[in-house]
């Protein structure tokens, strides 16, 4: 569940306001698209999900943690509710797709026994089975994404964060990995897309937040991209 | 937290970043063989100075009311108790007097009597910057009738082993933090590629111990790797150099210290120095990217 209320944020350094006054609420189990033109505010608004960045003022809450107080050694604890899938990918380039994914559970302290179980269920949920001893470089881009959302899913987190997953992919691979997405959030898991592909948002009937100007522009539970 | 996979993780990070961690040794080997080949030649230079002044003696000669042997050596242990006394070495005026016709023309000393030259010591200092006071002391004992000490000598042995020990202390004091200096930039070098593998643990949900335990142990190996390669480095450059200098000509005068009686504290302090750098530089080096 994500809880934003009057949120603003602006980054000192630049003294660049890229969130104003933002309110909104997720539901757990939501399927939701969170659009808008690039330097929008969409990727600043991820950040305060993950707790990359904080708020300059307004509340944010995370799966019942206040990102806005959250103490610094908290935040693994936090992180560990989410999954988070990147446009880049971001996969240890010398551990293979099993190591990859199995990465995750290590870092929560699962034991071996749990790792080799719940691993390959989720490479074959995701479709990569036969694919374990692969290295990232010997994958398409695809299929690097699909070890990305392995990797988010493994730890049954309570909702998958994903900034511009098909950024880097083909329309027929961005359609493969949505619907995947979409099976993931059948089965439970809250999900928030950031895209700015209208093609992709409008071709499934989700919820649509609107970013433009650090300001939330629209919200609409079946919704288009920009009304299209 | 598993410790076990931390630790293999740790090792397996030295194979996967194969040429960083060559480069990271070798930094630390090539540091430490050159603040090790200071420090040793500074100790040489000093065990040498030492040696010059033990060269360097006082004579005390005996009273002519002591004329008998048995008296004359009964100084010695009045000698011997002061504290900057290394030794005392009795002299007769017979023995004197031989060692004297042994340098100059004896022809000169026909018909003269022993008893014109007196008993003395020979006194070695342990050290010679006091010995002003040490010879003010000697005198002060009954039955001295006069000390020969050069003071001059000693005084300018005393200055330029202060310069020695002081120019010495600023090159390997500056050749440590140099030394640091750089095994902590090639450390921080090796860590920036990593950044990217330290972003994805963290937003994984890895706390900093988690992320931290793997360099903490590469940091060991790789450190304890390098300070042990540069102490077998610093043993055979050391006695190889040593070798030539004391087979040479001029080297026959040398007294150098064998690398045995250093090799503990070398070994020591280069492992000492290597494991620091290396664990306290990775997770010095990783700190910032851990602020995400």
């Amino acid at each position: 569940m994500v809880l934003m209320k009057n949120v603003r944020k602006v980054y000192e350094s630049s003294n660049t306001v890229a969130l104003d006054n933002v309110s909104l609420t997720i539901e757990d189990g939501e399927f939701v698209f969170l659009v808008g033109p690039s330097g929008s505010g969409k990727t600043t608004l991820m950040k305060l999900i993950t707790g990359e960045v904080r708020p300059t003022s307004g509340k944010v809450v995370v799966n019942d943690f206040d990102m806005g107080t959250i103490k610094r050694r908290k935040l693994p604890k936090m992180r560990r509710t989410l999954g988070v899938v990147f446009q880049d990918y971001r996969l240890i380039e010398n551990m293979n797709v099993y190591d990859n994914v199995a990465f995750a559970m290590r870092v929560v302290g699962a034991p071996n026994r749990e790792i080799r179980t719940r691993v390959p269920y989720i490479l074959e949920l995701v479709g990569l089975d036969g694919r374990e001893k692969r290295m990232p470089g010997e994958l398409s881009g695809g299929e690097q994404q699909r070890v990305a959302i392995a990797r988010a899913l493994v730890n049954s987190p309570r909702m998958i964060v994903a900034d511009e997953p098909t950024g880097n992919l083909d329309p027929v691979r961005s359609l493969e990995l949505m619907l995947l997405l979409e099976k993931i959030n059948e089965m439970g898991t809250t999900v928030v897309v950031v895209t700015h592909e209208k093609e992709l948002v409008n071709a499934f009937s989700k919820r649509v937040i609107t970013i433009d100007s650090g300001e939330k522009t629209g919200d609409s539970s079946e919704g288009g991209y920009y009304g299209v | 937290m598993r410790l076990g996979y931390l630790i293999r993780e740790g090792f397996r990070s030295i194979t996967t970043h194969g040429f960083m961690s060559f480069a990271t040794v070798a930094i630390i080997v090539a540091c430490l063989i050159i603040m090790g080949s200071v420090s040793l030649l500074a100790m040489n230079i000093d065990v040498l100075i030492k040696d010059l002044e033990n060269q360097n003696e006082i004579v005390v000669f005996v009273d002519e009311s002591l004329s008998d042997e048995a008296a004359a050596r009964d100084l010695q242990r009045n000698i011997e108790a002061i504290d900057n006394v290394s030794s005392a070495q009795f002299v007769s005026r017979g023995e004197a007097m031989n060692n004297f016709m042994s340098k100059y023309d004896a022809t000169l000393m026909e018909g003269i009597d022993e008893d014109v030259f007196r008993h003395r010591f020979i006194v070695h200092l342990n050290d010679i910057a006091y010995m002003s006071q040490t010879k003010t002391e000697l005198e002060a004992i009954r039955g001295v009738a006069k000390v020969n000490a050069h003071l001059d000598y000693a005084k300018n042995f005393v200055t330029i082993r202060n310069v020695v020990t002081a120019v010495s202390m600023v090159l390997i004091v500056m050749l440590v933090f140099v030394s640091f200096f750089i095994m902590s930039n090639t450390i921080k070098l090796a860590t920036f590629g990593r950044r990217e593998e330290i972003a994805i643990m963290k937003m994984v949900g890895a706390t900093n111990s988690f992320i931290r335990l793997p360099f903490v142990v590469e940091g060991l190996a790789l450190g304890m790797m390098g300070g042990a390669i540069a102490f077998l480095a610093e043993w055979g450059l050391y006695n190889l150099v040593t070798g030539r200098l004391v087979n040479s000509a001029a080297g026959t005068l040398l007294n150098v210290i064998p690398f045995r009686n250093v090799a503990l504290e070398l070994f020591v302090v280069f492992m000492a120095i290597s494991i620091l750098v290396g664990v306290f530089g990775g997770v010095n080096a990783i700190r910032n990217y851990l602020k995400v």
